[in-house]
């Protein structure tokens, strides 16, 4: 299975029906700090240059708020895509957080959620 | 008085106390009494969007079979709904509902349990389907009504300028969200049934950053100073949330986001279920202001107001 056949079993989405609005990357609270739109791995997801999108941080950067899966009016969950993107990495790489990393003074407040949700989407 | 199961999850324990200890109190003023699921386990915390990943949804699910045990056991009668006050528990819980909805799934996720009592323990059961998870906000809704809600207002939140921010979870995506995705009026409704006036904030569905607070404090930082920014504008004197993981960034982040930008005034961040118990006048107890869980303290903004 090719990488692009992989993002389409993984997150259940077909990237075809996407027609390049642009609407998800205006919605994108975070598309600020990240390197590609979200309609640019779109696009190479559908171009099958999936390597490419593993260059850039987007994937990451997505938060999961899932603005851009209730705006599609192709009605494309692109947050599962982000998802899938990163199951693909995480499966083939190592973590990409580390525990020991985080400042302890900061461990002492934050609330559990914020830190096995982290873990949820950054490790495998 | 209705009894319906209810599922804490870790953060209403910990560093949202606050919300549960105001929530309870509110509920049972309003006749609904919140029973807690016998030996509940973590949530699941955002589920899985991988079509593949069964493994994270058998925390959920096993939840979801205390729910089919409680009513085996007779503490409940005929009840397939659980209550949660965390916007994050409560969309893991309702994901996993839908996600086992597809029977072969839910078949290999039952072995999985049924494998896991030969080994080490566990369920007794496997999941027959149709829990349904509701959020807190939902019980206020649809089984007490804001009519309800009015009536038990003793002390209205006359002149108390607040900003509702409803964050992601709860509301989105539509399937398992409570409200319209993009223009929520659940928490609206309420604030007004509490006599509160109410700010407009254009923010009020926008992410808060997550799980980023652990590891890019910067991107929470920016979002923080966006999210309170323009209802402080409005003249909003407190946010009002429903999620405990927005909340710590709302409340706590407002420092990283000061260092970004230093027009950004100081903002207190309550939960709702609060505002409901000072606007019940229950005792000051259940206000859940005195915990010291607020970074930002509301408590000088409600003796200004008469309220504490």
């Amino acid at each position: 299975m090719d990488l692009a056949e992989k993002v389409k079993s993984i997150s259940g989405e077909d990237v075809l029906s996407c027609y390049q609005c642009g609407l998800c990357s205006g919605s994108c609270p975070v598309r600020y700090a990240m390197d590609l739109s979200p309609t640019q791995v779109i696009r190479l997801v559908q171009i099958g240059e999936v390597e490419k999108i593993f260059e850039s941080n987007t994937f990451w950067i997505c938060s999961t708020c899932f603005t851009c899966q209730a705006r599609c009016p192709r009605k494309i969950n692109i947050t599962k895509i982000m998802e899938a993107l990163r199951q693909i990495r995480l499966r083939r790489d190592q973590d990409k957080i580390a525990l020991s990393k985080i400042p302890k003074e900061e461990l002492k407040i934050f609330p559990p959620i914020a830190l096995v949700s982290n873990f949820r989407k950054t490790t495998s | 008085m209705i009894r319906l199961p209810y599922y804490p999850g870790c953060a209403v324990q910990t560093t949202a106390r606050n919300y549960a200890i105001s929530g309870i109190a509110v509920a049972e003023k309003l006749g609904v009494e919140l029973v807690e699921l016998p030996k509940w386990n973590c949530c699941g915390v955002f589920p899985s969007l991988a079509t593949d990943d069964l493994m994270r949804h058998l925390a959920p699910i096993r939840n979801l079979i205390h729910v089919q045990e409680m009513n085996d056991s007779g503490v409940v009668q005929n009840e397939n709904r659980v209550v949660t006050f965390c916007s994050m528990c409560f969309h893991t819980l309702k994901e996993a509902s839908l996600f086992v909805k597809d029977e072969e799934k839910l078949g290999k996720i039952n072995t999985f349990f049924e494998r896991e009592k030969e080994f080490v323990g566990g369920v007794k059961q496997g999941y027959k389907g149709g829990i349904k998870a509701l959020d807190f906000l939902e019980v206020l809704r649809d089984i007490i009504g804001y009519e309800k809600i009015a009536k038990e207002v003793k002390k209205p939140l006359k002149g108390l300028k607040v900003a509702p921010y409803y964050g992601c979870l709860v509301i989105r995506p539509r399937e398992i969200g409570i409200d319209d995705p993009e223009n929520p009026t659940i928490l609206e409704n309420i604030l007004e049934a509490l006599g509160a006036e109410i700010i407009n904030n254009p923010n009020r569905t926008q992410c808060c950053g997550s799980y980023h607070t652990i590891d890019r404090k910067d991107i929470v930082a920016k979002l923080t100073y966006d999210n309170l920014i323009y209802p402080i504008r409005n003249g909003a004197e407190v946010v009002v949330t429903c999620c405990p993981l927005c909340t710590f960034n709302l409340d706590f982040r407002q420092k990283e986001a000061r260092e970004l930008h230093r027009d950004l005034k100081e903002i207190p961040v309550m939960y709702y279920t609060q505002l409901m118990a000072i606007a019940f006048e229950l005792d000051k107890q259940f206000y859940g202001v005195d915990l010291e869980l607020h970074h930002v303290d509301p408590r000088p903004l409600l003796k200004a107001k008469n309220l504490y």
